[in-house]
């Protein structure tokens, strides 16, 4: 029906810990809203997730974490490779058990818990005792001093900061190996999300924590992530290293508000036929 | 002036004339309490981990009493039927979470409570089919519950204790307790939390639906269990036994469906005042027999001022 825009990665590289090959999605047997995404993750990298409200991302993101089924969506083409291993019948359980986790839009901590309870409940598959998971909780209120502070609050009385702080710390209770973040700057401020990257990336080269993270502020997480994928209505348009993709005319153009007059050349012969295939 | 008389000070004047009296009919209410918080807590554990409003809750205290008795009858020692029937019981809890749950998951709620309406009327065909439908005697003494009686004689008056209620009480009492250490300093408890905080975050950190629901429903039937030894040593082990689940409705109403607290002490609460306003309100100004329906009255008025229950969850709200 569909055909994938770009092309999949049938070249695996060695390195690759996620690798979502042509997958489709619908919702209630009849929505369909995902056209056939790939998209790899290397090990220890950190990929961008970008696009417009009801792009897809959240779902692609959910697709992954096997959380779609609770919300009546499947995936039915495609395939999801997590260390090289199909993923697409595991449970969300068995899925954390193997250290790929989401933290979903929105925070969603456990309001009446207090925070120090939040972060534990992040434990839940683990099985290596409660001196490691100790160690860990450490490690978390390292990483963020500020919940420390907070640990006997209820998170339901805690700052949306704190409260985002709390998700990506409860996540990192299960030990993961990679983590799906979904927008983790919605309603914080520019500051905040600043604070909240620079951690992303700070776990990502302390911990070897991989990322494939969903944001619609595509500066910031262009500025952070080492590679990006573009999606628009359930395609993949435009993917390349965040470099690249912070100077391309189009992106400039239509994600970050920068207007795409100045110079042009024969580049904009190509440039053109880029960007129809991205409108079509 | 005298109905008024007699609404607003008379009774006081008797329970202080005979404040001996007025300690019985205390511990009278008591025990009844006891016993609603119990069925109201299992209701509020099933209420808070899955959003089901259970309707199976007082079959169930049917159920595991008949499963007792039966067992024993049977010719298993009665301590031994214990521990049996609380495997019955999880037995129980692994089929409903198989059959009847895990089918139904992200079915609107209305269709999982009449699942467990299903589930009640499967439970009382499939009881009457293995024990026969008639009446039976809780195993009392078998158990090793003490029978008789401690008379006290306070304010030179007279207070009788039974040694049953007594023991039924501070049977609870442990049970509550160690369930309540249970929810709040275990793993699984946190999770239990967890699930009824956010559904999804739970299953997004991994905390496993079924395991869950497992074991929730085992220890509703743990509760269920203590119930009916409880309720029938008092009032014998039949199908009628079931409409004791609906005394739960207005501790409900009163507690908030997801307040453990609140079961505990709009139990106590209801049990109590029940009992006091049928002694000195209703016998002498209505004729008596308003057990039955003050819980009720109680509770909507309760609800009027307060609609999420005395201790209903705070719903938090940030600005």
């Amino acid at each position: 029906m569909t055909q994938a825009p770009t092309p999949t990665n049938e070249t695996k590289a060695a390195g690759s810990i996620l690798s979502v090959n042509n997958i489709e999605v619908i919702y209630d047997h009849v929505i369909l809203v995902l056209k056939g995404v790939s998209l790899n993750v290397e090990k220890g990298g950190i990929v961008a997730l970008l696009g417009a409200n009801g792009a897809g991302k959240t779902t692609t993101l959910k697709a992954i974490s096997n959380l779609l089924h609770a919300e009546r969506g499947e995936v039915t083409k495609g395939t999801i490779l997590f260390e090289g291993n199909e993923v697409q019948s595991l449970s969300p359980n068995e899925l954390v058990r193997r250290g790929c986790i989401q933290v979903m839009e929105g925070r969603r901590c456990f309001g009446h818990l207090t925070i120090e309870d939040n972060l534990l409940a992040g434990s839940y598959t683990r099985r290596d005792g409660n001196a490691a998971i100790k160690r860990d909780l450490e490690l978390v209120y390292e990483y963020f001093p500020r919940l420390r502070e907070r640990r006997s609050s209820q998170a339901g009385y805690t700052s949306g900061g704190e409260q985002q702080m709390t998700a990506i710390g409860r996540a990192l209770m299960s030990k993961p190996k990679m983590i799906l973040l979904d927008e983790p700057s919605m309603g914080l401020a520019p500051q905040l999300q600043e604070e909240i990257f620079e951690i992303v990336r700070k776990l990502n080269e302390q911990e070897g924590v991989s990322f494939l993270l969903a944001e619609q502020n595509t500066n910031i997480a262009l500025r952070y992530a080492t590679y990006g994928y573009i999606l628009e209505s359930g395609r993949i348009v435009l993917d390349g290293v965040a470099a690249d993709l912070r100077e391309n005319e189009d992106v400039k153009e239509f994600y970050l508000g920068v207007g795409g007059e100045g110079r042009r050349s024969f580049r904009d012969v190509k440039h053109y036929k880029r960007r129809k295939r991205w409108l079509a | 002036m005298d109905v008024l008389h007699k609404i607003l000070v008379a009774p006081f004047i008797d329970m202080v004339a005979a404040p001996d009296f007025f300690m019985q009919v205390l511990w009278e209410g008591l025990v009844s309490g006891v016993l609603y918080a119990l069925i109201a807590l299992g209701f509020v554990l099933i209420y808070k981990s899955s959003r089901i409003f259970n309707f199976a809750q007082g079959i169930m205290v049917v159920f595991a009493a008949l499963t007792l008795v039966g067992l024993h009858e049977k010719g298993v020692p009665a301590l031994l039927a214990v521990p049996l029937t609380l495997v019955v019981m999880f037995v129980l809890a692994v089929a409903i979470e198989r059959v009847v749950l895990r089918p139904l998951v992200n079915q609107p709620d209305v269709i999982l409570f009449m699942a467990t309406i299903g589930i009640t009327l499967f439970l009382i065909g499939f009881g009457e089919m293995i024990f026969g439908g008639e009446n039976k005697v809780m195993i009392t003494e078998q158990l090793m519950i003490p029978t008789g009686a401690f008379t006290f004689e306070p304010f030179g008056g007279f207070l009788l204790i039974e040694q049953k209620d007594l023991t039924a009480v501070v049977g609870a009492g442990i049970l509550v307790l160690v369930l309540l250490v249970f929810l709040n300093r275990s793993k699984m408890g946190r999770a239990i939390r967890a699930l009824g905080d956010d559904h999804q975050a739970a299953l997004s950190v991994g905390i496993s639906l079924s395991t869950i629901w497992v074991l929730v429903w085992f220890i509703a039937g743990i509760i269920a269990l203590a119930t009916g030894i409880v309720w029938g040593a008092r009032a014998g082990v039949s199908f009628a036994l079931e409409v004791i689940a609906f005394k739960a409705l207005p501790v409900l109403m009163l507690g908030g469906l997801e307040s453990v607290t609140g079961a505990i002490v709009g139990g106590l609460a209801i049990g109590v005042l029940e009992k006091l306003f049928e002694i000195y309100w209703g016998q002498p100004l209505m004729g008596g027999n308003t057990e039955t329906w003050f819980a009720f009255v109680f509770a909507l008025i309760i609800l009027l001022f307060r609609p999420q229950g005395l201790f209903g969850e705070k719903i938090i709200e940030r600005v």
